[in-house]
């Protein structure tokens, strides 16, 4: 059944979310800490182990899939409630230090791209060194 | 009672299904509008972006709120729908499917794009606020945290002490970090090499900013969406772990 699907994705979301808590919390932190990114992995190793038993059936992936399909649309309505205008108009400062700092960021993406990891996977991508 | 209440009165309790419908709907203008007009060269989904990120800015200017269109009493539904709650659902569910050896190849370079994305935001941040006129250690680490995301800039200020005029500021630098994610990203993709899992998780640790992070990638191929929110959701905790303490520190030492 689709709820299987759906029930595995959302104790998935909130055991990663504790665990992001208790990190917080073991740290002193009043935030978060990967919660989110502990959940996807979560989700993985469940799903690989009921697919590797045979047990993850075609129901049971839609109850997932459908989630995973209406991603686009959830930030749609995310972006659709910024604060945009708070953005536009909070002042010189916030606006230059917003902007330069992405895109600092943006040219370290094919720096940090390079560094560590095996050569082989950036060989794939680009021609010989 | 006027029908128009009348009708108000059914969007408003029906909130999270008229976000579905006003959301379905500004999808599909946005891939007509791909379609016609730049023949799918500039992604439908980025198209919705931009249009959701336009009609927040409307919903504030006629509101007066926070929340963007959200605002707007008979749209409530899509403050829900584009919520952390929600969002973070999705964000799990797009792992599904996705291999976890390509995590594992791409996991030391996505640790030190999270240590090089934090120090370089909070750096050009700190320079920025340095350049106008700031000289005083907790307001430049302040302005230095929004520019790494809107949340590391209030955790790192409430926790040293910042003015609350410059907390403001550092959120509204978070903002415009995060709007300028989600809409340049489809357009430098390819000269950053934004094209495979790998680039993707960097991607996702030099930025941080998580519905950033979530719209650029959205729009610039969804199959990338997993590995950069992978990266990017550890981002806000270590700049909220470095912020107040390392980096407070060092700032207060060069000052």
């Amino acid at each position: 059944m689709a709820i299987y699907g759906t029930g595995i994705l959302a104790a998935s979301l909130l055991i990663g979310l504790l665990s992001g808590r208790l990190i917080g919390w073991l740290v002193g932190l009043n935030a978060n800490v990967g919660g989110v990114g502990i959940a996807m992995l979560l989700l993985i190793f469940c799903t690989d182990c009921l697919r590797r038993s045979q047990r993850l059936k075609v129901p049971t992936e839609n109850g997932i899939a459908f989630w995973s399909a209406i991603y686009i649309p959830i930030v749609v309505a995310m972006a659709a409630s910024q604060n945009v205008l708070a953005a536009l108009t909070g002042g010189a400062v916030a606006v230059v230090a917003g902007v330069l700092s992405v895109l600092a960021c943006f040219a370290l993406v094919p720096l940090v791209g390079r560094l560590g990891g095996d050569r082989s996977v950036v060989n794939e991508k680009k021609s010989p060194l | 009672m006027s029908l128009l209440e009348a009708f108000e009165g059914v969007f408003v309790k029906y909130s999270l299904v008229t976000a579905f419908a006003v959301v379905g709907l500004m999808v599909w203008f946005s891939y007509v509008l791909s379609d016609r007009l730049t023949k799918g060269r500039l992604h439908g989904s980025a198209i919705a972006i931009f249009l959701g990120l336009a009609l927040a800015y409307l919903g504030g200017l006629f509101t007066g709120g926070q929340k963007g269109i959200a605002d707007v009493r008979a749209l409530s539904g899509i403050g829900l729908m584009g919520g952390a709650m929600l969002r973070d659902l999705a964000i799990v569910a797009t792992a599904f499917g996705v291999r976890m050896d390509e995590f594992r190849r791409a996991g030391l370079s996505g640790v030190v794009s999270l240590f090089a994305g934090v120090v370089t935001s909070f750096g050009v941040g700190i320079g920025v606020a340095y350049a106008f006129g700031y000289r005083d250690a907790v307001s430049l680490t302040t302005i230095g945290g929004g520019a790494a995301t809107y949340i590391v800039g209030p955790v790192t200020g409430s926790a040293i002490g910042a003015s609350s005029e410059v907390m403001a500021l550092s959120v509204a630098a978070g903002l415009v970090k995060s709007i300028l994610v989600m809409t340049l990203t489809p357009f430098v993709a390819r000269y950053i090499g934004l094209d495979n899992p790998r680039s993707a998780m960097v991607f996702g640790g030099l930025m941080g900013t998580t519905s950033g992070v979530a719209g650029g990638l959205a729009a610039t191929d969804p199959k990338l969406v997993p590995y950069g929110a992978m990266t990017a959701t550890f981002y806000t905790g270590i700049g909220c772990l470095l912020g107040p303490s390392l980096i407070f520190i060092v700032v207060r030492a060069l000052v």
